[in-house]
């Protein structure tokens, strides 16, 4: 990987981070729990697994933990869209 | 008021007991299962077994949620059916009757048949208790064998290697999993084994477990060698657990024959999960799909059916994901070999390429040293890909894939020599994902 794509990739990592929220993706998740075991503050990502709705607490640090450790890559960051939201 | 009886306290089962619950708010529903430890995610056993999770984390459900569901829950093994009566028996003595019955019993572990399985240190893993026992076990296992050539198997290798024991892992054919993965698959695959300590034997042909004071010994392969272990673990295959339905009269194949609104031949009687086979009024067969997504699915449509809301269930394409070696692997579509065809063209792409995060920063799970793409060219559409490690594609190919993306205009680039087809499908998928509407 080049250093510009390596930059790209930071600078979209942070912006994730930044502004993003937990989505989960339902039919991936076998409800095995390691996010909610691995979520620093305690949510339980698994239920939002379940359910299929986003980590929308404000509590969530977006660490990414839960993603990382997903063994079969159900969660994933994306944009808080409220405006969107708002405009229905 | 209507008394839904459900057998099994598996996904399927849990499922249907939402989805009535939802419709019906007033019925009673009854769950009879005889796992000692209830509604736990199977899958998780394996991320048990390598010590990632606590068994008690492996439990989706609080008492306050089966509260909520309300739903009584009878501890006991199904012994028998009485259609007539509309009644089922549990542990050979209790009845229980039933306006409708659904059967979510799942599969269980095909059996090792040659000599010497009643040896302690045979395992399978089926239940909690079969992860308990190898937990157990391993505690006192130096080495041990694995034999079988899928998902499970890897799981059973790779939760001893996480238990410091030394194993060898027992293959049929050449490689791993030779029917869904390609021949660079399975060495990415087998290499990561390797790494950890794991010796692989192909064309490994186990013939029988020998024994000590009633513990395992020792393994003999069909070329005569044998291999010193105090542990086997075999996982050769699932099979529905069909016999309470077959002694009731009921359709049976390989699993219990249910038609798309997962209804088995007695109006009353449905069957969801691993144990059913579905009719499929798309490709007009039955399918026995034993994955905890579809089970799930199965579970809610057919609690909707007995709930009296007539669904029919639509089988998704296939859609798998795992994880092998450490490495997350999705598997869409048509990727094994039964999938394929005269104009269906593989390619696959690795480690050179630049894998890249998607503009509108959907951040997926990403940092594997290794990834790998296999895509399915058709002839005007994606018909499958494999991708492992770094899984940012995965969710817009799933998409592609379903959405039967018409990939005409980046086809012969994607098949052109040394282009770097993650960028191609990256570029394709800002595009397509704009101009349709992508639920």
């Amino acid at each position: 990987m080049g250093f510009k794509n390596l930059f790209r990739h930071e600078t979209t990592r942070h912006r994730a981070l930044s502004t993003g929220q937990v989505v989960p993706d339902s039919a991936r998740c076998v409800q095995c729990g390691i996010c909610s075991f691995n979520c620093p503050i305690g949510i339980d990502v698994r239920r939002h697994a379940w359910t299929g709705e986003a980590v929308v607490n404000s509590r969530c640090l977006t660490c990414g933990e839960c993603i990382a450790r997903c063994p079969r890559g159900v969660l994933r960051f994306a944009h808080t869209d409220l405006f969107a939201e708002a405009a229905k | 008021m209507t008394r839904h009886l459900i057998l099994g306290m598996g996904v399927a089962g849990i499922a249907a007991a939402e989805s009535i619950r939802a419709t019906e708010s007033g019925a009673e529903i009854v769950l009879v299962g005889d796992d000692p430890f209830g509604y736990y995610s199977r899958p998780g056993l394996a991320y048990y077994l390598t010590g990632e999770m606590v068994e008690k984390q492996l439990f989706p459900f609080t008492t306050a949620d089966f509260q909520r569901l309300n739903v009584r829950y009878v501890k006991g093994r199904t012994t028998k059916i009485f259609r007539e009566e509309h009644q089922i028996e549990v542990d050979g003595k209790n009845r229980v009757s039933y306006d409708r019955l659904l059967i979510a019993v799942g599969a269980q572990a095909v059996r090792l048949t040659i000599p010497g399985t009643d040896l302690e240190g045979v395992v399978k893993l089926d239940h909690m208790a079969d992860a308990r026992h190898i937990q157990q076990l391993a505690r006192r296992t130096r080495r041990a064998v694995v034999v079988g050539g899928g998902i499970t198997a890897l799981e059973l290798v790779e939760g001893l290697v996480a238990q410091r024991v030394k194993v060898t892992y027992l293959l049929r054919g050449d490689r791993y999993w030779n029917n869904v993965l390609d021949e660079h698959e399975s060495r990415i695959v087998e290499k990561r084994l390797e790494e950890e300590g794991v010796e692989l034997i192909h064309h490994a042909e186990l013939t029988e477990v020998l024994g000590k004071r009633g513990r395992v010994d020792s393994i003999r392969l069909l070329d005569g060698r044998t291999i010193k272990c105090n542990l086997l673990a075999y996982a050769i295959g699932i099979q529905p657990r069909v016999e309470l339905a077959k002694d009731a009269g009921l359709a049976v194949d390989k699993g219990i024959l249910v038609d798309e609104h997962l209804q088995t031949n007695d109006p009353d009687v449905f069957a969801a999960g691993d144990v059913a086979q579905a009719y499929d009024p798309l490709t007009g067969r039955s399918i026995i799909d034993s994955l905890w997504g579809p089970a799930r699915e199965q579970g809610r449509v057919a609690g909707l059916n007995m709930a009296g809301r007539k669904t029919a269930y639509l089988k998704s394409p296939p859609f798998n994901v795992t994880r092998l070696a450490g490495l997350t692997t999705t598997i869409i579509g048509a990727v094994g070999r039964g999938g394929r065809d005269d104009d269906l063209v593989g390619i696959a792409r690795g480690d050179s390429e630049t894998f890249r995060s998607l503009p509108d920063a959907i951040s997926a799970q990403s940092g594997f040293d290794v990834n790998h793409l296999r895509l399915l060219v058709g002839e005007k559409t994606l018909l499958g890909a494999l991708v492992m490690g770094d899984q940012t594609l995965s969710i817009p190919l799933q998409k592609m894939i379903a959405g039967k993306a018409d990939i005409s205009p980046i086809r012969e680039k994607l098949m052109a020599h040394d282009v770097k087809i993650a960028d191609v499908v990256v570029e394709f998928w800002k595009e397509w994902s704009r101009n349709f509407v992508v639920t």
